[in-house]
């Protein structure tokens, strides 16, 4: 190492290739899934290499999403590796914020583990829209079982479950839709798809889980 | 990037800010013909593609006053990084992202032992010189038209 002084030791992972249209396709998939929660929006093939455990798929939506304006909790698992931390500060700028409650965005990787989501921030009275979304990688998503939303965006009512969760998700979601117009929002990123879950979406159980 | 946190500069962060703005007012032309005749080409990664966007100027009346925003301008920026990892900023005035492009990876190039001495003499010294050569001349012309006010004293 000839310059040990400057700043970043090991480059960071390349971020988008085409930094405006990529964003724009994703921002556009980002806000469908929030438009019609619980559908599974499929993501566009970007190649990015994302330093892990970030998955391609909640790296994609940090770059869009984030910037200087937004501050950003990692979880654990996340908040441990520099490489993660380097490149979503390098790309994005956004400060990185040990308190959940303190965040805009909340990236979760491990969500078996999740800290509770009345940690995060759920907005004021004021200004409901000071609140944190969570961006939850996932393995699996599924319209065929689950938890059963309705509300603004679906039609009826839509199926609608995402592996791996806490047993705790699902009553800790229910108890965040009665907070409303208060609460969090929910993007869930699999390797290929993206759903979303805000907070005007009513959840209901159809049996014990 | 830390550019909030400044004490005082190291006599590398110095070089390479004088190198970074060698660069930055550098015809695209020279660094392209110098780019052109490396031998051999190194390989590069883009980190950030190349990007155009505004940046506020800001001035100080006299130089010590309170800041003020002058103006924005257009500038090009971009950043590379070597396969050694060494990465490189570029940025430039205007829109020529191959330019800031040339620019980052000059100035990855420069961090590496193997380059260092080759970009130092086959390209910043030339862009020293001309630099230098362009300011002089901007001298003279300004010193050829300079008046001299003075107030006659009356009486005498």
């Amino acid at each position: 190492m000839t310059t040990p002084s400057l700043g970043l030791q090991k480059a960071p992972a390349p971020g988008l290739k085409n930094p405006v249209h990529d964003a724009q396709k994703i921002f556009k998939v980002a806000m469908n899934a929030l438009a019609r929660p619980g559908s599974l929006q499929e993501m566009p093939e970007l190649g990015l290499e994302v330093p892990a455990p970030l998955t391609q798929t909640v790296a994609a939506l940090a770059l869009t999403l984030l910037d200087y304006d937004t501050p950003v909790y990692l979880d654990p698992a996340l908040a441990q590796e520099v490489d993660v931390v380097d490149y979503l500060r390098f790309h994005t700028g956004a400060p990185i914020v040990a308190l959940a409650s303190d965040a805009a965005f909340a990236l979760i990787s491990d969500p078996a583990k999740m800290s509770a989501i009345s940690g995060f921030a759920v907005g004021t009275d004021e200004y409901p829209d000071r609140s944190t979304t969570l961006l939850i990688a996932v393995d699996d998503m599924t319209n065929t079982s689950g938890a059963t939303l309705s509300g603004p965006g679906i039609k009826t009512e839509t199926e609608f479950d995402a592996a791996p969760l806490s047993p705790a998700f699902w009553p800790q979601m229910i108890a965040n839709q009665t907070l409303y117009p208060l609460g969090v929002d929910v993007l869930f990123a699999s390797p290929t798809h993206v759903a979303g879950l805000p907070r005007s979406s009513k959840i209901s159980m159809k049996e014990a889980r | 990037m830390s550019i909030d946190a400044q004490p005082a500069l190291a006599p590398e962060i110095k070089a390479r800010q004088a190198a970074m703005a060698l660069l930055a007012e550098a015809p695209e032309a020279t660094l392209q013909a110098t780019w052109e005749a490396l031998e051999p080409r190194p390989t590069y990664t883009v980190l950030r593609q190349p990007e155009t966007g505004l940046v506020m100027v800001r001035g100080r009346a006299g130089g010590t006053g309170a800041p003020f925003n002058l103006c924005e301008a257009t500038v090009t920026r971009c950043v590379v990084a070597l396969e050694s990892r060494e990465t490189g900023f570029g940025q430039c005035l205007g829109r020529s992202k191959q330019k800031a492009l040339y620019a980052a990876v000059f100035d990855a190039l420069l961090q590496t032992e193997k380059w260092n001495a080759e970009i130092e003499a086959k390209l910043l010294q030339q862009l020293r010189t001309a630099q230098q050569e362009q300011d002089h001349q901007t001298r003279r012309e300004v010193a050829a038209t300079k008046v001299d006010f003075f107030t006659m004293v009356r009486g005498d």
